[in-house]
């Protein structure tokens, strides 16, 4: 009920508009006015615009997320064509009997909770730091985001030589604490954590960014009245501060899993091939290595329907989330 | 994180405060705190940086027999590493060149067009929202859920018949791979364009374009006399923004080049599979070979870092 009302409303509007134009220029039926009575009055004029980009992102992303489904279906393999005439599930059956999707699928899942976990709490540490009226601090904030600037390729290569057995910074600094060599990428109990900890190093300084915004945006007065009642600094960031910065946290925390989900290229630099090191293996690196090694094609595209499904279970709510609160 | 910051800080406060408070007058202990704190997270963002280059200076005996991060000394220094690097990567920074620039020409013009259409005209929210919606959600993709399909559609698209007349003037035909890559993305690249551009026009005045609109002056206009003229700062975000993702990217490079043997071979492409080989690692190779796939980025990070930065946290 309420609904009718609310779309006569618009339309009326939109005719009430369109006919002035309309008079103006043309009379009888064209459907130019139609189609700006129908979705507004600059409509056609301003679909010269958005109209070809859209079109291009469309049949880009939207059109080949379906096509790649549709080859999902198939049993696609080889060189060739793919044959859509026999559909059917069998891509995900084998994926959930393939101890390699499960494997990389969890190690997905915790590369995801934990990287987006520590590289949240490094920049929020590191925004509260440059927070507090410091001297330098554009210096201080830019090196502090220049790993940022650099490609996966460029990084991986730094850490392959940071994380190396003999001569590799962290284990110079380990055993002259007395501690032992460890093997960092050769472990497969380690190294997703090794990966973990250089990605953090790389992401940090955007979780910083954020979070300076997000603590810019609070009023000087909230830190006062916490001075005031005469709460400790610790006291006031843990009650006061950082409760005020869920919308910086959220944003913060979706863009950072989309980057561990695409975290391909670091680890196919890390190895300079498609095989990352043993326990390292994420849904990224293992659908392209089965499309683009193995060329399993079919399966490749299960396997990244299933990825695709992960980013939309996080991105979907964050979206409807910033629809609801007007930002879109 | 910040928890524990603050608890050294305490202790450290009780322990000596005279000590700090006679060299540094006007500097409670706090703050001398502060600045360790600030300083000990700057080696750790340095560090990685610092030990790939003088590592990249250092011959093979330097490499193994001194401490990673020390600089290179008498005997171990050499140039060699750089110019090996260069001779395998220079051919690459101009084929990444030929893509990235146009690449991100493109798609921030588009972003534009893209975000003024979708902004500053009226027609029906209700309408609007949708194609937002998929815009926006364009931003959050995984590349691999469109990679089988990219690979497809490009190998039916007879690209190599209709630049004949390119390969005819005696250029190699691998580059007809620049263009798949310039298109592919200017394609993926359009929703973060858009999404920047938007947050900027959102919040541009109304004024002198509902006054052209008054006026009569069609959209075209408008945008070529006010909203163009005006964009100026987000094109400088979104140019670096862009510039920085299309340089840096792997994926696509290697889906669409797919060998580093191939003439048109962007460098991170030639740079993924430098200095590994069966008889082990060159790292001073490969630090030397980071560094020269990252200068041009990090050029434009020392000179824009403010536009970065604002591109980062929009």
């Amino acid at each position: 009920m309420t609904r009718n009302t609310d779309t006569g409303d618009d339309s009326g509007d939109a005719v009430t508009d369109g006919g002035v134009a309309e008079d103006g220029q043309r009379s009888g039926f064209s459907p130019v006015a139609a189609l700006n009575e129908r979705f507004g009055s600059d409509f056609v004029e301003s679909s010269q615009f958005w109209l070809p980009p859209f079109l291009l992102v469309g049949l880009f992303v939207y059109g080949a997320i379906i096509w790649n489904l549709l080859i999902s279906l198939t049993d696609f393999t080889g060189f060739g064509t793919p044959d859509y005439s026999d559909l059917d599930l069998q891509m995900y059956s084998r994926a959930l009997a393939d101890s390699g999707f499960v494997d990389a699928a969890i190690n997905t899942f915790i590369l995801l909770v934990g990287f987006t976990l520590v590289t949240l709490a490094l920049g929020l540490g590191l925004a509260i730091l440059i927070d507090r009226n410091i001297r330098f601090e554009n210096t201080f904030r830019t090196i502090y985001l220049l790993p940022m600037s650099l490609s996966f390729v460029v990084t991986a290569q730094f850490w392959a030589w940071m994380f190396n057995f003999n001569n590799g910074v962290i284990n110079i600094v380990i055993t002259s604490l007395g501690l032992g060599r460890v093997d960092w990428i050769g472990n497969p109990d380690i190294v997703l954590w090794a990966v973990m900890f250089a990605l953090m190093w790389q992401f940090a300084g955007y979780a910083m960014v954020v979070f300076l915004a997000g603590l810019r945006a609070i009023p000087n007065e909230h830190y006062e009245a916490a001075k005031v009642d005469g709460a400790s600094t610790v006291r006031m960031y843990w009650r006061v501060i950082i409760p005020q910065l869920k919308g910086s946290t959220i944003s913060a925390s979706v863009v950072l899993m989309v980057f561990a989900l695409k975290a391909f290229d670091f680890l196919y630099s890390l190895v300079g091939g498609y095989r990352p090191p043993n326990g390292a293996d994420i849904l990224a690196t293992k659908m392209v290595r089965e499309a683009y090694a193995n060329l399993n094609w079919a399966y490749a595209s299960a396997v990244a329907i299933t990825l695709f499904v992960m980013t939309l279970g996080i991105v979907g709510p964050y979206l409807y989330y910033q629809y609801n609160r007007g930002n879109l | 994180m910040s928890n524990d910051a603050r608890t050294d800080g305490g202790t450290v406060t009780e322990a000596g405060p005279g000590a700090s408070a006679g060299l540094l007058s006007g500097l409670d202990a706090y703050r001398v705190l502060l600045y360790l704190g600030l300083l000990g997270m700057l080696s750790f963002f340095l560090i990685p940086i610092e030990s790939g280059l003088v590592t990249s200076f250092k011959t093979a005996s330097g490499v193994s027999g001194s401490l990673p991060f020390a600089p290179p000394t008498g005997g171990t220094f050499t140039f060699e590493k750089w110019r090996a690097a260069f001779d395998a990567l220079g051919r690459g920074l101009i084929n990444s060149a030929l893509y990235a620039i146009p690449a991100t020409v493109i798609s921030a013009l588009l972003g534009s067009f893209t975000a003024y259409g979708l902004t500053q005209s009226n027609w029906k929210q209700k309408y609007k929202a949708p194609v937002l919606a998929l815009l926006v959600a364009g931003v959050f993709i995984p590349y691999q859920a469109v990679l089988v399909p990219l690979s497809q559609f490009w190998s039916m698209i007879p690209l190599q018949e209709w630049l004949g007349f390119l390969w005819a003037l005696g250029i190699n035909n691998d580059y007809a791979s620049v263009i798949e890559l310039i298109i592919t993305h200017v394609a993926y690249g359009l929703p973060i364009c858009t999404v920047l551009f938007r947050s900027y026009y959102k919040n541009m005045s109304d004024e002198m374009i509902e006054a052209a609109r008054l006026d009569g002056a069609s959209i075209r206009r408008i945008y070529r006399r006010i909203v163009l003229p005006l964009s100026g700062p987000m094109f400088a975000v979104v140019l670096i923004y862009q510039f920085t993702q299309i340089w840096n990217d792997l994926l696509f490079t290697l889906v669409l080049v797919q060998t580093e043997s191939s003439a048109a071979a962007p460098i991170v492409l030639i740079l993924a599979g430098l200095g590994t080989s069966l008889e082990g690692q060159d790292f001073a190779l490969r630090m030397a070979g980071a560094f020269i796939a990252a200068l041009p980025t990090l050029a434009v990070y020392i000179a824009f870092g403010e536009e970065f930065a604002e591109g980062v946290a929009t």
